[in-house]
């Protein structure tokens, strides 16, 4: 699928071996693990082979003072898997910072009434002072559910997010939850995802999903009339409104999307998902638990999908009407061809101002691979990536996605990223805000690819169109040509940009 | 039901979400997932509530609240000493603890000034809760030094690192013995607990350390007439520290400003990233024990580091947030008082043009209501100049101000007979504020990015003059402080006051007579 090309390897060996070198011993003998040049299928014997655990170390604690990327299990569990549930009030348990920092950043967007029916883009927090520490933060929780109950009638439930003193400091948030739960009738959910469990925002989602398994699944009647089509989307969510730009096609081909975890979500889609006939999965990495517990317990198939760029698109689409049947495979390739046009004048119109392009990716646990086609159906050339927190079923599965000689860091430090950044010298890097201006003061476009830098949707065929526009504004603009001073001598002649039609 | 087949998106004419999602498509698209799938509330219990938010009776429990905090306008200690370690020269920002606090200090800061910020963790996991974190200080103080190549490395902690109870004098010792860093490399710290005060305070601890570690056991020789700044903690330092500066050359002040993070948060565009730029020299920092006095801008941000200043035996007097005209006053003749320097008449000069246009446009400004929320030292700030505009404070709010913020806000809205009706609403949240927004209403809303929610649900219009800015570009570029800063201020309050104007008498054949071309 997609593009044929090669990296420079021995480039990309070297640079690995330069920033090595920067380190004590002992950080690098543990930093070497983490870094690698892909090899392609060939090399390896022939055979399909995913990258294994000989080519990338992933999911091990960072190292102390190198500037991790990497955010906490909090980070996991209330930013990515809870946070986006719109009718639940979610707590941030403990110092007001937390839930501060993340307030309003995943943009993931809903509709509702904000501060009525709908929470998401409010900070709830606990603000725990000394003595909260000292003596216990149980009875100030106490209290904290019987405001949120009063103030907020109509929310859906509540969910308490555990930041790192909770756990430390021996609270019992579940005999609360319980507590309350019976006195108040609503679902309370409590997270133990303190920000000092696991090695970054992965263990977060892994609690998340346990989370929902055992406080929400199977706790209330689900009144639903559940209908042969139905199907969970899990792991969308909705930044931009991904998830509705996604939703829009499978509907479109047929199928009832009784739920989507957890962007736009209510908490009654989240208690019926157990009722629905397939579960189609985006962001693996945080929310494949949950999928592999359903199938076990309520033998729900799950499938994997991928819903950037037309040939993942289409790819995908097939895919899913496959297990539907011939009815639903028909209305398929009806969607795939009404969508072809647009799919062929947004190619037709940015390619050749996108083509050859070479560009880096550091993003979190999917996106490193998942995009990697959509730039190659728009002719741009994918030279290295990596992630923040995947685990070795990550790497088995980006072997498929990137080419040989790919440069390819897990957990990278800033230093690293800088110094490939610096030696590759790609024309686009996507990565987060935290590396979007030192890039861009390299004179190096870029755009944020975990909040798609304000943008989006990114997701289905109408994201994609945006994708290629936003790819081609970050590459194009003009201001890349004005860095150096015309009085300075100049070493090569920066490219003319030219607005797009 | 028949699935419109029609599609919004096109390449001639690309759609992002603001209006892909209005199109017919996707607005029956959601209309049906709402009805099936999320079991709404029917819309007139919706909208009894949202009406029940607006009274006095929802204020009233809103106001009472004890426990619950919602919307707060304060972040925790260690983001403002990292923000402290920001303006000092080559210097690295250490924090001790959980690793994914750095990442969300390194991120608010950066989204705020759009600039890169750098700071390390020392990562601790759950094995380091229970051994303690030592073993991390170590490696990581040693990764930072051969990794970063900085001058300083300035140690904080998160609140893991406080609950446990990992000591940093100690541990960076024990660092240092073990090689991590030279022994004479400068490593100051300060524990920095979020469950304590605010990010202001975690200023005042981190700028403390760093006055403490090179001052202490040194011989002070008073130089007469020099002075030391403090800025503190400051969304808008860029502008404002320049602007400072600026003054303070023309008066021709022998002076050091202790924190300038101005250069660090505003670096060009040439094609080099610095990782370092500007800041105090580690000299000056050095030489700054010997100053006859340190003023401090924000009062509330340098408590304990004036308190030092002082035990050092220098003299110290703190502002809060010098803006408008006799808080400016105030400030330059102070400096002018210690530094024996007169203030010269080109500042006279600035001073009447600021007067000037206040003059010019006071017609406009007179018996506007205000809101105004913040730091404490920016909501007095804003709250006296708002008044010598002719506006009314309505409402006070600093989720992190004190009983002394309010004892002082009282004394200031009550020597003027334009803050006779202010109310003072210390250690509330922005929820609380919107509570006071619906009940008692007001003409404007001073504050930062988050009062966006506030405008929204209240319709009061918001303007950003305080960190955090998300959603605006490029205004902290700008002073707010001196008599500049002071027209700065009044120049984006006018706009607003009458852009909002121009929209509410656009109306063509209906309410455009007044829709004046002069104001």
């Amino acid at each position: 699928m997609g593009l044929d090309y090669e990296n420079d390897g021995a480039l990309h060996a070297k640079l690995i071996e330069d920033v090595l070198s920067q380190y004590p011993d002992k950080a690098a003998k543990r930093r070497k693990k983490h870094l690698s040049v892909a090899t392609s299928k060939d090399e390896a014997g022939g055979e399909d082979k995913g990258l294994s655990e000989c080519d990338v170390k992933s999911n091990i604690k960072s190292i102390p003072g190198v500037m991790t990327i990497r955010g906490c299990a909090y980070a996991g569990s209330k930013g990515v898997v809870w946070g986006p549930v719109k009718d639940m009030v979610h707590i941030s348990h403990g110092p007001v910072g937390c839930g501060q920092y993340s307030w309003s950043q995943r943009r993931n967007y809903y509709v509702g009434t904000t501060g009525i029916d709908t929470f998401v883009t409010m900070q709830f927090t606990s603000d725990f002072q000394e003595k909260d520490i000292v003596f216990g933060g149980d009875k100030k929780l106490e209290k904290i559910i019987d405001e949120v109950e009063d103030l907020f009638p109509l929310s859906g439930g509540i969910s308490v997010q555990s930041e790192c003193p909770i756990g430390l400091i021996g609270d019992d948030i579940e005999a609360v939850s319980r507590k309350k739960a019976k006195e108040h009738e609503k679902t309370i959910v409590p997270v133990r995802c303190e920000g000092f469990r696991g090695v970054s925002q992965s263990l977060g989602h892994h609690i998340a999903n346990d989370a929902i398994r055992d406080w929400v699944f199977d706790k209330d009647d689900v009144d639903f009339e559940s209908g042969p089509y139905d199907v969970n989307v899990v792991g969308d969510y909705n930044i931009g409104g991904d998830a509705w730009a996604s939703r829009i096609l499978l509907e479109e081909i047929g199928l009832r999307v009784v739920g989507n975890w957890s962007g736009d979500a209510t908490l009654a889609e989240i208690e019926r998902a157990p009722k629905a006939k397939l579960n189609l999965i985006h962001c693996y990495r945080s929310m494949n638990y949950i999928c592999r517990h359903m199938e076990e317990k309520y033998g729900i198939a799950w499938m994997e999908y991928n819903f950037f760029g037309p040939s993942q698109i289409e790819a995908s689409l097939r895919n899913i009407a496959k297990h539907f049947g011939p009815e639903i495979e028909e209305k398929t390739e009806k969607v795939i061809a009404k969508y072809r046009p647009l799919v062929d004048a947004v190619i037709a119109k940015y390619q050749p101002r996108l083509e050859g392009r070479t560009v880096m990716l550091y993003v979190g646990g999917l996106r490193p691979r998942h995009v990697i086609t959509a730039y190659e159906d728009l002719a741009m050339v994918i030279v290295g990536t990596g992630y923040e927190f995947a685990h070795n079923d990550d790497y088995q599965r980006t072997g498929h996605y990137v080419k040989n000689g790919t440069l390819l860091y897990d957990d990278v430090t800033g230093y690293e990223l800088e110094k490939f950044i610096e030696g590759i010298r790609p024309d686009l890097v996507g990565s987060g805000i935290k590396e979007k201006y030192p890039v861009q003061k390299m004179g190096i476009p870029f755009r944020q690819m975990h909040s798609w830098d304000y943008s989006g949707p990114y997701h289905g065929y109408d994201g994609f169109a945006i994708f290629a526009r936003d790819m081609d504004l970050a590459i194009n603009n003009p201001v890349w040509g004005l860095y150096r001073a015309p009085w300075k001598k100049m070493k090569d002649a920066p490219p003319t940009a030219v607005a797009a039609e | 039901m028949e699935k419109v087949t029609t599609m919004p998106q096109s390449a001639e004419k690309i759609l992002d979400h603001a209006p892909l999602f209005r199109e017919p498509e996707y607005r029956q698209m959601l209309a049906e997932k709402k009805l099936n799938f999320e079991c709404p509330h029917p819309d007139q219990i919706v909208t009894d509530q949202r009406e029940l938010t607006k009274t006095w009776e929802y204020r009233e429990k809103n106001l009472a609240r004890e426990a619950l905090v919602i919307n707060p306008a304060k972040a925790c200690q260690p983001l403002g000493a990292v923000f402290a370690a920001a303006g000092f020269e080559r210097t690295m920002s250490f924090v001790h603890g959980s690793q994914g606090c750095v990442a969300y200090y390194r991120s608010h800061l950066s989204r705020h000034f759009k600039e890169p910020s750098s700071a390390v963790s020392s990562s601790m996991t759950e094995d380091a809760a229970v051994f303690g974190g030592l073993k991390n200080m170590v490696d990581g103080l040693a990764n930072t030094y051969k990794l970063y190549d900085p001058k300083m490395i300035a140690v904080s902690t998160t609140c893991m690192a406080e609950v446990i109870g990992d000591d940093l004098r100690s541990f960076i010792e024990n660092a240092k013995n073990e090689g991590s860093v030279p022994c004479d490399f400068d490593v100051p710290f300060a524990h920095t607990p979020a469950f304590v005060g605010s990010h202001v305070d975690g200023y005042d601890g981190m700028v403390k350390g760093v006055l403490e570690h090179f001052w202490k056991g040194s011989e002070r020789s008073k130089a007469a007439g020099t002075i030391n700044i403090i800025p503190g903690f400051d969304g808008f330092c860029v502008g404002n520290n320049r602007e400072l500066k600026r003054l303070l050359d023309l008066m021709g002040v022998t002076y050091i400003v202790i924190q300038d993070a101005s250069d660090q948060f505003d670096t060009p565009s040439d094609g080099e990233y610095r990782m370092y730029d500007g800041g105090t020299k580690i000299e000056d920092l050095k030489g700054a024990l010997n100053a006859e006095a340190t003023l401090s801008l924000q009062h509330y941000n340098t408590r304990k580091t004036l308190e030092y200043c002082n035990e050092v035996g220098q003299a110290t007097a703190s502002f809060h947030y010098p803006l408008g005209v006799q808080a400016t006053d105030e400030f330059l003749m102070k400096v002018s008082a210690i530094s024996g320097q007169e203030i010269p008449e080109a500042i006279r000069m600035e001073r009447g043009r600021l007067v000037d246009a206040m003059a010019d446009s006071q017609s406009w400004l007179h018996g506007k209501k205000y809101a105004i929320y913040g730091d404490p030292d920016f909501v007095y700030a804003m709250a006296r100049f708002v008044m010598e505009t002719g506006g009314e404070p309505t409402h006070c709010l600093a989720t992190n101000g004190t009983s002394a913020w309010e004892a002082e806000m009282k004394e200031l809205l009550a020597s003027s007979s334009f803050g006779q009706d202010a109310q003072i609403w210390a250690g509330k949240d922005l929820w609380a504020m919107r509570s006071l927004l619906f009940t008692e209403p007001v003409d404007l809303l001073i504050g930062n990015s988050y009062g966006k929610y506030l405008e929204r649900d209240t319709g009061t219009p918001l303007i950003r003059l305080m960190f955090p800015i998300f959603d605006r570009h490029h205004h902290h570029r700008f002073p707010l402080m001196g008599y500049q800063g002071g027209l700065r201020v009044l120049t984006t309050i006018l706009d607003k006051i009458f852009d909002k104007l121009d929209r509410e008498t656009s109306e063509t054949g209906v309410t455009d007579y007044s829709y004046d071309l002069t104001r």
